[in-house]
C-alpha cells in the first residue's frame, strides 16, 4: 500500500499504568481476598488448589512446549502431516493438552502465506503450548488493529512482508486455539531438535515475528 | 452484546507496547484472581461463556480504563452475585490439588455429539447475519453482514449465546469462515489478505 497509516501514532492508554499504584493495588487485593474467602468458605475450592493452579501456569507451562512441537514438525515430516491434520492429537503425543488447548489447529507459514493469531473479543490463547499470553496480546491496541491493519502491526514488530505474501489473520472466536508453525530458518539444516527449538520464540508462534535465524 | 470489548477494526488505541521480560503476573492479587477463575469455571460460578459475558457487562468506560485482571476480578464478583454465592449452602466437595492435576491436562472440550447436521460445507459462500443480541455472542460487529467462504467444519460445539445465560449448551455446527480483507475493510485492503474466524451455524445464511 502506498499510503502511510498514522493509527499507531495515537497515544497509548493513559490509564493503565496508574492502576498499579499503591492505593489502587491495595483495594484490588482486598477485593480479591474477599472473593477467595467466599469460595473457600463455601467449599468450592481449597487454598492449596489455588496455589497449585498458579504454580502450573507461572512455571510449568510456557512457549518452550510449543517450540518443541515446531522443532519436531521441522525434522519429522510424518509428525508434521499429523500436526496439520489433527493438531490436538499430535500435540498430545508430546504430552501437551488441556485447558484452552482442547481443540488445536496449527496454521503453517510458507513463502506465500503468513499467519497471525488474535482474539479480538477477549484473550483466547493456546495455553498448553504457549503458557499465558503477554499483556500486549490481551490489550486493546493489538486486538483492534491486527484484524484491520495486520501488515502495519507486524511492521511495528519488525516484520515486513511483501505484497506477494498472503496475510491470514485468525480471530479465535470459539474454543478452537491456533498455533502458527513458522518457516524453518535457512541455514539450520545441521541443527538437532533441541537447537531448533531454541530458535522458536513465542512471538513467532503467535505470528508477529519470525524465528531467530 | 454490543460492548467496547468488541474491538476488532478500531484504530484509536495507539501502538502495541510489548513489555520487556514481562512477568506472568505483575501483582499477587492477580495470581489469586487467575487461580480463582480457573477453579470456578464450569463449576460453582458457571460456564466460561457466562464468565466472558460478565466481563462484557462491565461499564464500557470502566472496561477501557482498567487492567486485564481487573476485568477478571469484576467478573468473579458479578458471577458470585449472579449465583447468590453468599447465601448458597456449602458445597460437598471442593476442588483440591488432585482435582487440579486432573483438570488442567483434561481441559473442558466444547465439542459435542449432539446437535443438528451442518447446513454448510467447505467452499460454500455464506453471509453473516446482522445479529445484535443484548446478551452474549461471539459474532463480532466487524464481521456482521459480510460474505465469506466456509474453509472448514469443526463439528458441533457448545453455543455461547445460550450457554452464557443458563439457557443450555444447544450445540450446533461451528465453521471456520474465510473473509477477504476487502470484504471487511473496503477496496483499499491488500488484495491477497484474508481473515478467518470461527462462526456458529445460526450466525450464517447462504450467500450466492
Amino acid at each position: 500500500m502506498s499510503a502511510h497509516h498514522h493509527s499507531h501514532d495515537a497515544p497509548p492508554n493513559p490509564y493503565l499504568e496508574k492502576r498499579r499504584s499503591g492505593e489502587a493495588s491495595e483495594k484490588l487485593a482486598e477485593r480479591a481476598a474477599a472473593i477467595e474467602q467466599m469460595l473457600v468458605d463455601k467449599g468450592l475450592v481449597t487454598t492449596d488448589a489455588l496455589d497449585r493452579l498458579v504454580e502450573i501456569y507461572e512455571n510449568d507451562l510456557g512457549p518452550m512446549n510449543g517450540a518443541r512441537v515446531v522443532a519436531k514438525a521441522w525434522t519429522d515430516e510424518a509428525f508434521k502431516a499429523r500436526l496439520l491434520e489433527d493438531a490436538t492429537t499430535a500435540i498430545a503425543e508430546l504430552g501437551f493438552s488441556g485447558m484452552q488447548g482442547e481443540h488445536m489447529v496449527v496454521v503453517e507459514n510458507t513463502p506465500e502465506v503468513h499467519n497471525v493469531v488474535v482474539c479480538t473479543l477477549c484473550s483466547c490463547y493456546p495455553w498448553p503450548v504457549l503458557g499465558l499470553p503477554p499483556m500486549w496480546y490481551k490489550e486493546a491496541a493489538y486486538r483492534s488493529r491486527v484484524v484491520i491493519e495486520p501488515r502495519t502491526v507486524l511492521a511495528d514488530f519488525g516484520l515486513e512482508l511483501g505484497g506477494e505474501v498472503e496475510v491470514r489473520v485468525w480471530d479465535s472466536s470459539a474454543e478452537i486455539r491456533y498455533l502458527v508453525l513458522p518457516e524453518r530458518p535457512a541455514g539450520t539444516g545441521d541443527l538437532d531438535e533441541d537447537a531448533l527449538a531454541a530458535l522458536v520464540t513465542r512471538d513467532a508462534m503467535i505470528g508477529v515475528a519470525r524465528p531467530a535465524a | 452484546m454490543n460492548g467496547v470489548h468488541d474491538l476488532g477494526g478500531l484504530t484509536c488505541f495507539g501502538p502495541v507496547v510489548p513489555e520487556a521480560d514481562e512477568p506472568a503476573f505483575h501483582e499477587d492479587w492477580e495470581r489469586r484472581v487467575f487461580a480463582m477463575t480457573l477453579a470456578s469455571l464450569g463449576g460453582g460460578l458457571g460456564p466460561v461463556d457466562a464468565f466472558r459475558h460478565a466481563i462484557e457487562r462491565m461499564n464500557g468506560t470502566e472496561y477501557l480504563r482498567t487492567t486485564y485482571y481487573e476485568h477478571w476480578l469484576a467478573a468473579l464478583e458479578t458471577r458470585a452475585a449472579d449465583r447468590a454465592l453468599a447465601e448458597a449452602p456449602r458445597a460437598d466437595e471442593p476442588l483440591t490439588v488432585e482435582g487440579v492435576e486432573a483438570a488442567v491436562p483434561a481441559g473442558a472440550p466444547s465439542e459435542r455429539d449432539e446437535g443438528p447436521a451442518p447446513r454448510f460445507a467447505v467452499g460454500d459462500r455464506v453471509r453473516t447475519l446482522n445479529l445484535n443480541p443484548r446478551g452474549h455472542t461471539r459474532l463480532p460487529r466487524y464481521v456482521r453482514g459480510r460474505v465469506g467462504v466456509v474453509a472448514s467444519c469443526h463439528g458441533n460445539h457448545v453455543f455461547p449465546d445460550t450457554a452464557a445465560h443458563d439457557a443450555g449448551e444447544a450445540p450446533q455446527p461451528l465453521y471456520s469462515v474465510r473473509f477477504e480483507a476487502s470484504a471487511l475493510w473496503g477496496p483499499e485492503a491488500p488484495a491477497r489478505d484474508a481473515l478467518y474466524i470461527d462462526l456458529w451455524d445460526s450466525y450464517l445464511e447462504p450467500a450466492t
